[in-house]
């Protein structure tokens, strides 16, 4: 019997004339069974899950058939509460937010248990302990308050607090991508053995394939508020049918081999109402023709799943054609170094351990170096003491040849040939960007900073530099997608055409498909400006794809480090080997212990 | 935390208090020295002056000596609750504070409690019916009692509840604890009125804002009844609610001053505003040294509610 079933269910805005965001969805799940609902930013697959728990922010309106077991669910009146927590619990993507900071764990735990074991204060003492062992959690936690717990162990806890109702079935929405590698792996592994244990059926959102292949049994593939195909992962995995699905798995870059070019989307997820009359996809798709704009696909049996490609039979399955192999550099006599750290350290006050100990790296001029480690490993106060936003308590930074190591003791015109010369891409382009302010006023601003001319044929330039059409200029941040307003980072930061780029985790906010595109940029940038790149991030297969030099930092430490290839093919250090064996992979056994 | 992170954060919060009332009272004795008109001529009152009896009081106020050696004295004296005599009427500055001091502390802790216990209830419910008919009617009465100023208030109360309807005494303080209440009733109303405004609109917004956030909808997801949920929002949005309550009570101390006068009450602010019409300089100094020192213990208590409510403040964390 299936535990939920969704039959054309549509959301849109509330009012006569509201927009779709949307529509058409069919989902079943059964009884112990897990289906991944993946997607990028906008494929409506979070307010999927939103509607069948009945959360639908206000202001939504949902119609289409939901049952949940044997009941039809009345999109009216919240009929869903009752079953919340007993029949059907969701769990959320940041532990950081997801519980109450002002109440210590145990009583959140204890506030979601069923009516029996909540009756006394042993009742519930014992229900607690054994629900933060099923997670693998001390008692000792249940006197904890959140703050006091790493991300790990909150999102541990928000499993505990989301299964003790003991639902039939769990919906875990993006639970993961807050979280380190190797955490992302435990809480990963965590969840499936229990979903095993309980017999639970599962229902997990993610924007990744490799992790909806590997965790779960089927995979609903999502775009702009449409399913493009649903099938059992193993099928999906091995002949992927839809172009969707397929380019987006070649976007994911590998971990094994760098690309000369990763294989990108053009443009972005448009909205639902922008592509209601033809196949979704139809704008980026490569294997478009034009019968595909001139009506919507339905899902149709192709190939032991359904698929929504009209030309699912015509282009047949399978992954798209590999791309080509970059050769592997030869290491010439790097020459001077342009940035060269020695034994930097540094504490912040009221902090016990340091966040840097002895760190030492050179950057080539032209050279594309990465650091990569977790949070926590100083990897941003690094990135930070370099561009000068922090100043280090031990060591020196060296920059073409002068110590720059305290910029606070530089003169006011050598600060400003420095920021000139070293400029960062921070991560998250929805916050780094005046949302007041214009594409062009900013941009302007950064070239009038750097003391370069800015009349309407330097911006224009900027902008086509970072791929932009010349008229983005007039726009503001928030009538841009994730990635344009990324463009826009890196044109300002290039608006003094540096010589070294610094870039902390510029891409790890980004959807897949997006991501791939601002890679392909930054190396090409890097070529074409003969442009040092400094590349901060967490993700292994990016920085085989950016990078010539790697150092892997831990708890402040450099552990080791060596040209990419090298360390990544025969690392030496265990850590470097825990982190690689961590990057999810499509098969399950990256999950096993 | 422990007793020891406690005892420690107590000393700090404690430090900083005695600071500030430090720094005011010099503001304050400095100002009225500053003030226009001969000190010896406001000193004197109605006697008469001749050289004798201003070189008499120069001598008795010690007006010859250094400016700061005059504040010192003055502090000094202060620590031991001497304030010199008052110049109205001759008795002792402490002994006529003591005297109505408690009324005016009645007044405002009833004033106080009156705001919060309708405004809180009130925003909660506002901010839960979000844009329903019971949210505007109490943000639009919210809006309407903060700029109602409260002698107004107060004369209107008068009107309609005690000259009007007879429920009320008009004026007078009562002889048993209960009828002091009875009397006092009508004043706090006017003093509070303006104060739960604030608290019915910080409380909702604080509100509104916690219950969009991620832990209330993983509440919801999990099956948590409504009552709790509502019960997470609220004990998250108190802090802001608590700055307010301590602005509400120090404001409600300064409001006495004219609802002291408005209902005839014989307490602290009646006292002042005697005395500043009068010159009585002494009796000035002391009542807002002794404002000063209430507002800093409010201050103090809001700063020892925050970190009861939110463990992460005493331990100088950053909220996350």
């Amino acid at each position: 019997m299936s535990l939920v079933s969704v039959r054309g269910l549509n959301v849109s805005l509330t009012g006569p004339h509201g927009r779709s965001l949307l529509s058409g969805v069919d989902l079943g799940i059964a009884a112990g069974e897990s289906v991944a609902l993946v997607g990028e930013s906008g494929s409506g697959k979070s307010l999927t899950a939103r509607a069948i728990l009945g959360l639908l922010p206000p202001g939504l309106t949902r119609t289409g058939s939901i049952r949940i077991g044997d009941t039809d669910i009345d999109p009216g009146a919240d009929a869903m509460a009752p079953l919340r927590g007993g029949t059907v619990a969701l769990l959320l993507q940041d532990p950081f937010t997801m519980l109450n900071p002002l109440r210590r764990v145990g009583r959140q735990i204890a506030d979601s248990l069923v009516a029996h074991e909540r009756a006394t204060s042993d009742t519930r003492r014992m229900a607690v302990t054994r629900r933060l062992a099923e997670v693998g959690l001390l008692a000792s936690v249940a006197d904890r308050y959140p703050f006091q717990l790493s991300g790990g162990m909150r999102q541990r806890v928000g499993i505990a607090a989301a299964l003790a109702g003991d639902p039939a079935l769990l919906v875990a929405d993006e639970p993961t991508t807050a979280l380190d590698v190797t955490t992302q792996r435990d809480v990963l592994a965590l969840v499936r053995r229990i979903q095993h244990e309980r017999g639970m059926g599962l229902l997990l959102i993610t924007h990744d394939l490799r992790i909806a292949f590997s965790v779960c049994d089927r995979a609903v593939v999502m775009y702009a508020g449409r399913v493009m195909e649903d099938g059992e992962s193993t099928v999906i995995r091995a002949r992927p049918a839809h172009p969707y699905t397929r380019a987006l798995l070649a976007a994911e870059p590998p971990l094994d081999r760098r690309l000369v070019t990763i294989p990108t989307i053009p443009g972005s997820v448009p909205r639902h109402d922008d592509v209601a009359g033809s196949c979704p996809f139809a704008d980026r798709c490569a294997l478009v023709s034009d019968e595909c704009r001139r009506g919507r696909p339905v899902l149709a049996e192709h190939d032991g799943r359904r698929v929504a490609c009209i030309r699912a039979a015509e282009i047949g399955t399978g992954q798209s054609a590999p791309s080509a192999v970059a050769p592997v550099p030869t290491p010439g006599d790097p020459g001077p170094a342009l940035l060269s750290v020695a034994g930097l350290g540094k504490t912040y006050r009221g902090s016990e351990t340091p966040a840097l100990i002895g760190v030492s790296l050179t950057v080539a001029p032209g050279e594309s170096v990465g650091i990569v480690g977790e949070s926590g490993s100083g990897k941003t106060t690094l990135a930070r003491c370099v561009v000068g936003l922090e100043t280090p308590g031990s060591g020196s930074i060296t920059f073409d040849g002068s110590d720059i190591t305290d910029w606070s003791s530089l003169d006011a015109t050598r600060r400003r040939d420095l920021r000139r010369a070293v400029q960062m891409v921070f991560q998250d382009p929805y916050s780094t960007l005046n949302p007041v302010r214009t594409v062009g006023a900013t941009l302007r601003e950064a070239l009038v900073a750097m003391g370069q001319p800015a009349g309407r044929r330097d911006l224009a330039q900027l902008l086509t530099l970072v791929g932009l059409p010349e008229g983005y200029a007039t726009k503001r941040p928030a009538s841009l997608s994730g990635g344009e307003r990324q463009r826009v980072s890196i044109a300002r930061a290039l608006a003094g055409r540096p010589q070294l780029l610094v870039c902390d985790e510029s891409v790890s906010a980004l959807d897949v498909s997006v991501q791939a595109q601002i890679l392909d940029l930054l190396t090409g940038l890097q070529r074409d400006l003969g442009m040092a790149l400094l590349f901060i991030t967490h993700d292994l297969a990016v920085v085989r794809q950016v990078t010539d030099k790697v150092y892997v930092l831990h708890h402040g430490a450099c552990v080791e480090h060596g040209p990419t290839g090298q360390v990544l093919d025969n690392p030496r250090d265990d850590y470097t080997r825990g982190l690689l064996q961590s990057v999810p992979r499509e098969d399950s056994g990256w999950l096993m212990p | 935390m422990t007793g020891q992170e406690w005892a420690r954060f107590l000393a700090r919060r404690v430090a900083a208090a005695i600071a500030v009332v430090l720094v005011l009272s010099f503001g304050i004795f400095a100002l009225l020295y500053l003030a226009p008109g001969s000190v010896e001529q406001t000193l004197l009152g109605t006697k008469p002056a001749s050289p004798e009896t201003i070189g008499a009081i120069r001598a008795q106020y010690h007006l010859d000596e250094p400016f700061l050696v005059q504040y010192l004295r003055w502090l000094g004296a202060a620590l031991h609750l001497d304030f010199g005599t008052s110049i109205r009427s001759g008795s002792q500055v402490g002994t006529e504070i003591s005297a109505r001091l408690p009324l005016t502390i009645v007044l405002v802790l009833y004033g106080s409690a009156l705001a919060v216990a309708a405004g809180l209830p009130l925003g909660v419910w506002a901010a839960v019916r979000r844009g329903l008919a019971v949210d505007r009617l109490a943000t639009g009465a919210s809006i309407a009692a903060v700029s109602a100023p409260p002698f107004a208030v107060g004369l209107l109360l008068l009107f309609v509840f005690a000259i009007g309807l007879g429920w009320f005494p008009v004026y007078g303080t009562g002889e048993t604890p209960a009828q002091t209440l009875w009397h006092l009733t009508l004043p706090a109303i006017a003093l509070g009125l303006g104060g739960m405004g604030l608290i019915v609109r910080l409380t909702r917004a604080a509100m509104v804002g916690e219950l969009d956030q991620d832990y209330i909808v993983f509440a919801r997801a999990r099956g948590l009844r409504g009552r709790t949920v509502v019960g997470y929002a609220l004990r998250n949005s108190l802090v802001p609610v608590l700055t307010a309550a301590g602005l509400i009570v120090t404001s409600t101390l300064v409001g006495t001053v004219l609802v002291e006068v408005t209902f005839a009450l014989p307490g602290l602010g009646s006292l002042l505003v005697d005395s500043v019409t009068f010159k009585d300089v002494p009796v000035v100094q002391a009542v807002a040294l002794l404002l000063t020192v209430l507002i800093a213990i409010i201050n103090l208590v809001v700063d020892v509610a925050y970190a009861v409510v939110d463990p992460r403040i005493a331990l100088g964390r950053e909220a996350s």
